[in-house]
């Protein structure tokens, strides 16, 4: 069974999820990729304010494609986390609960997600027209120059993910391909 | 001689754009499917069962199969008989690209400079390789590349005393390497010989042959045969969450080289390895 997650996500919440947990995540979630860090980073470097505020919030590594004529918007799989390492730990610092990408992670990263209580989530990568099913709705909120990497507010309903670094450090990448390796 | 209008290759193009974006190849799905029957781990089925489900939604719906709907690399086999009339044969394929995209709602994943990153909002320019080829038929094949796959390529000049068994390891390292970044189940592209930039071109190239369909130099079919199973047990699975299906095919193109070298170049691409084509 999969664990529900009704944004916002609490700090208690992500204590209960282990890796290998599958996941249903509900209300609203973030869309921030490379730029978009940033340019947080940025803001928050000279003292300004974020575009959302981030407390108990998840942030989806994703850059969607542009919505045709009725859908919500267009195919919307995630990309490789790997690349906002650099900027993840300051904003796991200021409350942010949960990322949403694909791939590894450095220590840095994983180190503050165990300091502050984060969780990190897997969706499958290439499925970006299934997921694209479970968003409801996309709202443009931040930085429209930046085209595909704008900062989204997202609507999701059902949105499938599994628990690939739990909050204790755990690593389903790890695990899973020991288990497998010949 | 044969005279080609440049409006026929920017419709052409466009098409070949959109289709490559919208419909995952069947030697794809058929081996996604394979897949589903040999793989051992429960999650990884999911995986698999999520990425036929979601090649059948983008075809039915007629969207891209994934979000990064990639930089467009233009495959161009020009007949030495062909004539293009009408302007510029590279203007032409960009302007296919820019219609491509915008027409079919493929993202626009280009940046002018690598430095400043300024989106060129359009999607181009393309990255085009021409063949000059006997005859009067011009072909484009169009093969949109994302980079969570491409970031995880490499490229290493090895010694000739590394031999066969150096690039077995240079392979399967890369691989490994990558792990759950580029989108597995995989496929492959590996070059091995001529100058740097020709072992690069040829790992490329490599990944257009259907998966499936093994290389006619039988040492080469041994290679790419072994390195597919050795892959396979690295452990990654699909999705990178653990499993057997790390990778659906090694496709290896060999091309003679220096007294003093050995390159070998591995191009990565994730499971969707889209690419269209047609003759004019």
């Amino acid at each position: 069974m999969a664990h529900i997650i009704n944004t916002p996500l609490s700090k208690a919440q992500v204590k209960e999820l282990k890796a290998g947990d599958q996941v249903s995540i509900n209300g609203y979630i973030y869309a921030a990729r490379d730029a978009a860090h940033k340019r947080m980073i940025e803001l928050i470097s000279a003292g300004r304010e974020l575009p959302f505020d981030i407390k108990d919030q998840i942030i989806y590594y994703v850059g969607p494609c542009p919505a045709k004529e009725g859908q919500a918007i267009g195919s919307a799989g995630p990309t490789t986390s790997s690349r906002m390492d650099s900027y993840a730990p300051k904003l796991i610092e200021l409350g942010l609960t949960g990322m949403i990408g694909k791939g590894l992670r450095s220590k840095e990263v994983i180190d503050a997600m165990v300091r502050f209580g984060s969780v990190y989530f897997g969706a499958i990568g290439g499925a970006g027209a299934l997921i694209a099913e479970s968003i409801k709705e996309e709202e443009l909120i931040a930085f429209p120059e930046l085209g595909p990497e704008a900062i989204r507010k997202l609507k999701v309903k059902d949105f499938s993910a599994t628990v690939i670094i739990d909050s204790f450090g755990n690593d389903l990448y790890k695990i899973g391909r020991e288990k497998f390796r010949l | 001689m044969k005279c080609i209008d440049v409006g026929q290759i920017i419709q052409t193009t466009e098409e070949l754009c959109i289709n490559a974006n919208y419909f995952l190849n069947d030697d794809i799905l058929k081996s996604l499917k394979d897949g589903l029957s040999r793989e051992e781990c429960q999650t990884g089925r999911v995986v698999l069962e999520s990425l036929v489900r979601n090649a059948e939604i983008a075809a039915r719906d007629e969207m891209a199969i994934c979000q990064d709907t990639g930089m467009a690399v233009v495959f161009v086999e020009l007949g030495q008989d062909v004539h293009i009339t009408g302007g510029s044969l590279i203007e032409a394929i960009n302007e296919g690209v820019r219609r491509g995209y915008k027409k079919g709602c493929l993202r626009n994943s280009v940046v002018g400079d690598p430095i400043f990153r300024t989106n060129t909002g359009d999607n181009t320019p393309a990255v085009i390789h021409f063949n000059i080829i006997e005859g009067d038929c011009l072909q484009i094949e169009v093969a949109p590349k994302g980079f969570g796959s491409e970031n995880m390529s490499s490229l290493k000049m090895l010694k000739p005393s590394d031999g066969i068994d150096g690039v077995k390891s240079f392979i399967l390292d890369t691989v490994d390497k990558a792990g759950p970044n580029p989108c597995p189940p995989i496929v492959v592209g590996v070059g091995i010989g001529g100058t740097m930039e020709k072992a690069a071109f040829l790992a490329k190239k490599a990944l257009l042959r259907p998966v499936g369909e093994n290389s006619s130099v039988d040492y080469v079919r041994k290679l790419e045969e072994e390195m597919l199973e050795s892959i396979n047990k690295l452990g990654i699975g699909p999705a990178g969450l653990g499993g057997r299906i790390t990778a659906l095919a090694v496709n290896i193109e060999v091309f003679p080289t220096h007294i003093a070298g050995l390159p070998v170049a591995v191009n990565i691409s994730c499971h969707a390895t889209r690419h269209a084509k047609a003759v004019l």
